[in-house]
């Protein structure tokens, strides 16, 4: 069986782009719409990863890391962020979030294929 | 989605200054490996980036010349002057394709097309025809461009603690630099790690040491960890370089050292018995032995300065700021000297301590500031390498330009503006100046011309010389052509200096024909205003024959000056100290002998004066003797007469505003302590102006 990824954004254009990509690979996907939907669904059954945009209602991606990291069983687990800000300002308070890495978008499907397989192996 | 791209840019533009002086340095010494890498990686760098921020077009064309550049790397093609040339114009296509990003003129594109059809023809097998399929249009990965042979890597990882907290596996990190090579052993370091029953399971306790050969450069192992760049100690060491290779494989000892695995005098001690044995055996003297550790820890210190030099940490800053800063420590200085007076005032005894305190920090932060602005004029000198190249070639001119002084620092905004007139006074001596090889065979010179610039610091100015071993002016030439063109009257007796000062004329020339770089009799005059406008002054020096010297004495900053604060009546004035020479007393029985011409005999030399009190009109019965402040004013020492000298003054200048624009007379204004204003007078312009109104006052007047 794959691994399980899960893909948290406000655009579904965004979501149907990383699970095409990512089901095309070979893993298996799950989709959250913000912060908040994600850790319901994440509470009920854990993922091996997680991919989530920075600034959506309800919950933004920060607080959803902080939120995870504080949670046992998401404590290890990397979570990718993605950001339209290249600048390092945004990345560095992901990191400090407790973020393992981050895709700048615009991306291409090869290029997030490349940082899932660098921190999920 | 926006992409910043003015990091990109901005860094682009600083690559291909660097790249410009490699390629000029590489042109003396083309057989430097180091340089010709520092090309390749300029160019390689430019294109990585530019092909990710979306400037295509510098990206291909980048790849064209560095793939033709990649072969003389390896060694396949020669440097060679075309090669250099070639890429010399391609440095400048690439800029071309920038500005015209930025909104410039759109870049020629069949220029590039020339380049890269001039690039490839040097190719081996390419017989000048245009190589069908040599060098694919299509865009390659850029890692395979930068494949050569493979090169062994060192790299140290030291994971922070608290890693695994970030969800980061180093484990798949070092199977990721397993990936980039061929062969890769990976030993892992695990002395940190405690006993079980203290073993944190959510720390890193281990670090590793990988030894990776492989063809990817640096920079692509270091991707490997971009993730991890803040939570991980990493170096990576190049182990085959060039200078290791070529020696013997290093002891065992110097590697452990090198390393940091044991400190020196360790080393030392473990090594001591070899010398004291061979010593015994009389082998060598102690003497001996001793020398050669020396040699050796000279070696390694040198080495060692040199890396920590090339990763000294700088902070990148936009100038605005700097400029804010400079504006408020401005504020701050007024402010503190009127903190001073107002303590004085008071003669209160704590509240003067800490004015004194206030005013020492003030100081230092003043001074610190100031030199955050200042730049090493070298960059400025490297650029007119290619200046010197460019325009010698151009005349069928050999020039070296020589430079000396590259480190001194300088106002960045006084640097900004040197570059203009120094590059009006090197066309000068190259267009005019230098000979052309025949002549200077004929006259027992070396057919290599030479133009020596230099800086040096001298008080609180720097002077910049640009010295030429060129004809040398003439100054009766000069002084007829200026009466040919009535800008002197036809009996005029110039003394060499003053004939010199005639280049800086408007509309004069002296070339006998208009070239392409110079003659149009534009250029001195300007070179003139821009110096007066930095405060500075310009000598000229000349032997005919033999050469010119051109010394521009220019203020360390533009933001304070030094000033002889001066009074007339209640006006304060200050003037520039850099221009004070002395100062005399100017009695009733000066102004009497001199019969109303307003001229001193000091030491018997007749200098001329202008009294600021008339010039200004303050009323007011001026004292029975007065001073007059002498001071060097274009090579001429000029007299300005006030009620009295007051003192030296440190000042930070104030610019006056629209409103005051027009007025002449004043270079700014400063903020005394007590919250008065004094001008700042523009010496150089008050003499013009005076000198034009009598003109129109006394056209006879010789």
């Amino acid at each position: 069986m794959g691994k399980k990824i899960m893909t948290v954004d406000d655009s579904s254009s965004v979501r149907q782009m990383v699970g095409l990509t990512l089901k095309g690979a070979g893993y298996d996907v799950v989709e959250a719409v913000d912060g908040q939907d994600a850790l319901t669904k994440l509470k009920a059954a854990p993922v091996d990863m997680v991919v989530t945009d920075l600034n959506m209602p309800n919950m933004d991606g920060i607080t959803l890391i902080k939120e995870l990291r504080a949670l046992p069983n998401f404590k290890f687990i990397p979570i990718v962020m993605l950001t339209t800000e290249s600048q390092a300002g945004r990345k560095q308070e992901g990191k400090s979030a407790g973020a393992t890495g981050w895709i700048v978008k615009p991306f291409k499907p090869p290029q997030l294929l490349e940082v899932i397989k660098k921190v999920l192996g | 989605m926006e992409i910043d791209t003015s990091a990109f840019t901005e860094e682009a533009y600083e690559l291909l200054s660097e790249l410009e002086a490699s390629l000029l340095e590489l042109e003396e010494s083309p057989g430097d490996q180091d340089l010709i890498g520092r090309v390749f990686r300029a160019m390689h760098t430019i294109k990585g980036s530019g092909a990710m921020f979306g400037f295509d077009e510098v990206a291909e064309f980048t790849h064209e010349v560095e793939t033709v550049f990649d072969m003389a790397r390896n060694k396949t093609i020669l440097v060679t002057k075309p090669l250099i040339d070639l890429t010399l114009a391609a440095r400048d296509q690439i800029r071309a394709i920038l500005d015209a990003a930025a909104g410039g003129e759109p870049a020629d594109k069949e220029n590039a097309q020339r380049i890269i059809q001039g690039l490839r023809a040097l190719l081996p097998g390419a017989g000048g025809a245009p190589a069908a399929g040599a060098a694919p249009t299509s865009k390659k990965p850029p890692a395979q461009a930068s494949e050569d042979e493979p090169h062994v890597y060192r790299i140290r990882i030291k994971p922070s603690p608290d890693i695994f907290a970030n969800g980061t596996n180093p484990l798949l990190l070092l199977s990721e630099l397993r990936d980039l090579g061929e062969e890769c052993q990976v030993i892992a370091q695990y002395d940190k790690l405690p006993p079980l029953e203290n073993l944190d399971p959510e720390t890193c306790y281990t670090s590793w040491e990988v030894f990776l050969t492989t063809q990817k450069s640096e920079n692509a192992i270091r991707d490997v960890f971009i993730f991890v760049d803040d939570q991980c100690e990493l170096n990576i060491r190049l182990l085959d370089r060039e200078e290791v290779l070529g020696t013997d494989v290093q002891k065992i000892g110097n590697i452990l050292v090198q390393r940091g695995d044991i400190p020196e005098e360790v080393l030392e001690q473990a090594l001591k018995p070899i010398g004291d044995r061979l010593v015994e055996a009389g082998a060598v003297s102690p003497s001996q032995v001793k020398a050669a550790l020396a040699e050796q820890n000279a070696i390694k210190s040198k080495r060692d300065k040199k890396v920590q030099a090339e990763s000294a940490a700088s902070v990148r800053v936009p100038s605005e700021k700097l400029d804010g800063l400079v504006d408020l420590v401005g504020e701050l200085v007024t402010v503190q000297a009127r903190l001073n007076q107002t303590a004085s005032n008071r003669q209160d005894h704590d509240l003067q301590l800490i004015a004194e305190e206030v005013e020492r920090l003030t100081g230092e932060l003043r001074d610190n500031t100031m030199s955050i602005r200042m730049l090493a004029i070298g960059t400025t000198f490297n650029k007119f390498k290619r200046l010197v190249r460019d325009l010698s070639t151009e005349l069928g001119k050999k020039i070296e330009l020589t430079t000396e002084g590259a480190e001194t620092e300088l106002d960045k905004t006084v640097i900004d503006q040197l570059n203009d007139p120094l590059v009006h006074i090197i066309r000068n001596s190259i267009d005019h100046g230098i000979e052309t090889p025949d002549i200077r065979i004929k006259n027992g010179k070396n057919p290599e011309g030479l133009i020596h610039l230099s800086a040096i610091h001298s008080g609180a100015s720097v002077l910049i010389r640009v010295e030429d071993d060129g004809k040398g002016l003439d100054p009766e030439f000069l002084t007829r052509k200026a009466i040919e063109k009535g800008q002197i009257p036809p009996d005029s007796q110039l003394t060499d200096k003053e004939a010199f000062q005639l280049i800086f004329g408007a509309g004069f020339s002296t070339a006998e024909k208009i070239t392409n770089v110079s003659g149009r009799g534009v250029g001195m005059d300007v070179v003139r205003k821009s110096i007066d406008a930095l405060r500075g002054s310009i000598d000229v020096t000349s032997v005919l024959g033999k050469g010119t010297v051109i010394t521009l004495k220019l203020p360390l900053t533009l933001a304070i000056i030094e000033g002889l604060l001066v009074q007339v009546a209640d006006e304060l004035f200050v003037l520039p100290l850099a221009a004070v020479e002395e100062c005399v007393e100017l009695s009733r029985r000066d102004i009497s002998n001199a019969h109303g011409r307003h001229v001193i005999n000091v030491r018997d030399e007749i200098v001329p004066y202008i009294r600021i009190r008339d010039r200004f009109e303050i009323g007011g019965t001026p004292p029975d003797i007065e001073q007059i402040v002498i001071s060097d004013v274009e090579g001429k020492r000029t007299g300005f007469v006030v009620d009295s000298v007051i003192g030296q003054h440190q000042t930070v200048i104030k610019s006056l505003g629209s409103n005051f624009e027009h007025s002449e007379e004043f270079s700014g204004a400063t903020i005394l302590g007590d919250g008065t204003v004094a001008l700042i007078l523009d010496l150089s312009k008050m003499v013009r102006y005076v000198e034009a109104e009598e003109d129109l006052s006394e056209p006879a007047a010789a």
